[in-house]
């Protein structure tokens, strides 16, 4: 079963925003995301969302792009991804990873053997950014079979009906993109995030977390006022680019890179929420 | 009275509202773009439902394009080849130059509907690029082109063109800087400008409604073809052949045919640097389906579902995929999709240009090698009828270039 909901509800219960690091899998090479991985967790990240890379990323802003080029130039593939996951699972039970990517490599690898990899692996959710539920086909299905959650996203141009739709097939915690526009823009018009964060709470009891142009504390502590928590990503990859040649080997360095999620979580938590 | 064309069956009356042509096509993006999609779909709906819209397009395509496009007898090339004689469709006599502005002439009278007021477009030789900042000059809109950095340095010409009529060309750094980099920017500008964008793509291609849309604008080929053709021989021709990238030029010429059960079809790929080499362009020929750029069609992709980089001697057709209609025609085997390599292209190209004094575009070059394969093993009384997509202008330093030859020199 999923660890997503179980990990939402401890955070609920100790009224703390959720914080779910992205980083590209295997960016830029597998050893290294595993040790980011382990870090990110001791830092208080809540959950990883593990990206899949694709040669084609159309919804993600150049500083992605960019960490997805380099995971496909050490030879990342969605089976390597799965693998990761794996590792990843043996040495943490309990923090849920999130696998986020676009549909080709699923498509071309099947929709059993995907899924019947990620029961495998122990990842607890599934995002396809470009596969809208209407084009879904037995996916959803199949992932349920397994106990893995499906996180769909909403963005500031979907209608009502359609929103209510999407969560009647979203499980885990849905993901509000908070902006017109691609991973890593900068977060402009804070008053619509709140609005229509409004709006959802009215359709759905689960955790509604905010993604896009949150980068530092600042921007984490205004978005995580809103909804249940944030997810980080382009700030964190651009970290990851820094990186020197054979990160494994600097420990100090791939501390320093997940160090930002230490920044943010010390920040949610002392955000005059109530900190267990 | 020209004979009109049969009804089609249920096979080819796609898509079906949901933009699918048995397993292709539909709508794979992003959250973001759905409602953008789903708006340009019902506009699309609405106004081609009006007969006002068709005449507002009719009128562009005459007074402003010059149709209706020659159909051409070459009589030479049909000697030189042996076998059936050779018709051209010119589009390439076509404003600026090649079959594009049908369909940006139609996207821009819809986008003029909409109230949009910044167009954007993708462009890989240039030429759609081309035909998108002309009808942004006419309309007064804003217009950005999304061109990949390779694509920049082989279409010279074009560029400059660009900027002449006003827009903005922004070199595309990311990937394979080619055309597929160029439609993924797009879309990305398209996300992040929603709301006052009207997105152009150049082919059959895309989301749906686009693979339907631009198939409709740009059936006028294939309806003024069969009208002509019926018109000059009293027959139909007995193969068509156009060359497929995205499949625009094909899908609008082959389109109207499609219920003529008597005339066969061949949609010419890319071959690159052969079949057998990795370095072509060919997905229906060589590839598989997956999704990408909003639909599932054939593509040429990895086994773990990276898309491959693709070659082709023309910008043009150096896209890893193509429109879903052209995936579904193949499975019905109505279409037989076929390859022309680099060589057998540059040589059809220089074949029409001293034989007929007409320049044509590379694209369209592979088109002419296949029909002349063909021709030769059909018999003197057939006919064949070739999609003359483009003119070569834009190619002849790129021609000059691969042949070592002196461009600018006596």
């Amino acid at each position: 079963m999923s660890r997503i909901a179980p990990c939402a509800a401890r955070a609920r219960e100790q009224e703390r925003g959720l914080l779910i690091p992205y980083l590209v899998a295997g960016d830029p090479d597998f050893a290294t995301t595993l040790a980011l991985m382990r870090e990110l967790v001791a830092r208080g990240a809540d959950m990883i969302e593990l990206g899949i890379p694709f040669s084609d990323p159309s919804s993600d802003g150049p500083v992605i792009q960019r960490g997805v080029e380099r995971a496909l130039a050490g030879g990342a593939t969605l089976a390597g991804v799965l693998e990761l996951a794996r590792r990843f699972r043996d040495q943490d039970g309990r923090t849920p990873v999130i696998l986020m990517g676009y549909l080709n490599p699923i498509e071309i690898m099947g929709y059993g053997e995907f899924t019947a990899g990620c029961a495998r692996a122990g990842v607890d959710g599934v995002l396809v950014v470009d596969m809208p539920l209407a084009e879904a086909g037995d996916l959803p299905a199949l992932l349920a079979g397994q106990g893995i959650d499906r996180i769909f996203l909403v963005s500031p141009t979907t209608a009502p009906c359609r929103a209510r739709e999407i969560i009647e097939y979203t499980s885990g915690y849905l993901y509000y993109v908070s902006l017109k526009g691609v991973t890593g823009a900068a977060l402009e018009d804070r008053e619509s995030v709140a609005g229509n964060i409004a709006g959802l709470r009215k359709l759905t009891d689960l955790p509604i977390i905010i993604g896009f142009g949150i980068r530092d504390e600042e921007t984490a502590l205004a978005m995580n006022a809103l909804g249940d928590g944030v997810i980080i990503g382009s700030a964190l990859v651009e970290k990851i680019e820094a990186l020197p040649p054979e990160a494994t080997r600097h420990p100090e360095a791939i501390g320093e890179a997940a160090e930002l999620i230490g920044r943010v979580r010390r920040a949610l938590d002392h955000d005059g929420k109530r900190v267990s | 009275m020209p004979e009109p064309a049969p009804e089609l069956g249920a096979e080819f009356a796609g898509p079906d509202e949901n933009g699918h042509f048995g397993p292709y096509g539909g709508v794979f993006v992003g959250e973001t773009l759905v409602r953008a999609v789903a708006e340009l779909a019902e506009a699309y709906a609405s106004l081609s439902a009006k007969p006002e819209f068709w005449r507002e397009f009719d009128v562009d395509l005459a007074d402003y394009v010059g149709r209706p496009s020659p159909l051409y007898l070459a009589e030479r090339l049909s000697e030189a080849w042996g076998g059936a004689r050779i018709w051209l469709k010119r589009e390439d006599l076509n404003h600026t130059g090649a079959h594009k502005v049908n369909n940006t002439i139609g996207q821009a009278l819809l986008a003029k509907h909409m109230g949009k007021t910044r167009l954007i477009a993708e462009t890989g030789a240039g030429q759609h690029g081309v035909a998108s900042a002309t009808v942004a000059a006419r309309m007064g809109l804003e217009c950005h082109v999304y061109m990949g950095a390779e694509d920049i340095v082989r279409q010279a010409p074009n560029v400059y063109r660009m900027k002449l009529l006003g827009a903005r060309v922004i070199a595309v750094e990311s990937g394979s800087r080619t055309l597929k980099d160029a439609m993924n920017e797009a879309l990305r500008d398209w996300a992040t400008h929603v709301d006052d964008t009207y997105y152009i793509i150049g082919t059959v291609a895309g989301p749906h409604p686009y693979p339907r849309m631009v198939r409709d604008f740009q059936s006028v080929i294939g309806r003024e073809a069969r009208r002509q053709f019926l018109e000059r021989t009293g027959v139909l021709p007995d193969a068509l052949v156009a060359c497929v990238g995205g499949g625009s030029n094909a899908i609008g010429l082959f389109h109207p045919f499609l219920g003529d059960s008597d005339v066969a079809m061949y949609g010419v790929e890319a071959a690159g640097r052969g079949l057998d080499t990795p370095d072509h362009a060919a997905p229906l020929c060589a590839g598989r389906p997956g999704v990408l750029h909003g639909n599932r069609t054939y593509l040429m992709v990895d086994e773990h579902g990276q898309i491959l980089d693709t070659h082709s001697v023309s910008a043009g057709l150096d896209y890893p995929g193509v429109g879903p209609e052209h995936a579904w025609l193949k499975d019905l085997e109505r279409v037989r999709y076929v390859g022309a390599t680099d060589r057998e292209t540059l040589e059809a190209f220089h074949q029409l240009t001293r034989l007929e004094g007409i320049i044509p575009a590379l694209e369209s070059s592979h088109a002419l090698a296949w029909a002349g394969r063909l021709a030769a093993k059909m018999k003197s009384g057939q006919n064949l009828l070739v999609n003359l997509s483009g003119r070569g202008d834009k190619d002849i330093e790129a021609v000059a270039r691969l042949e070592g030859a002196d461009f600018g020199t006596a």
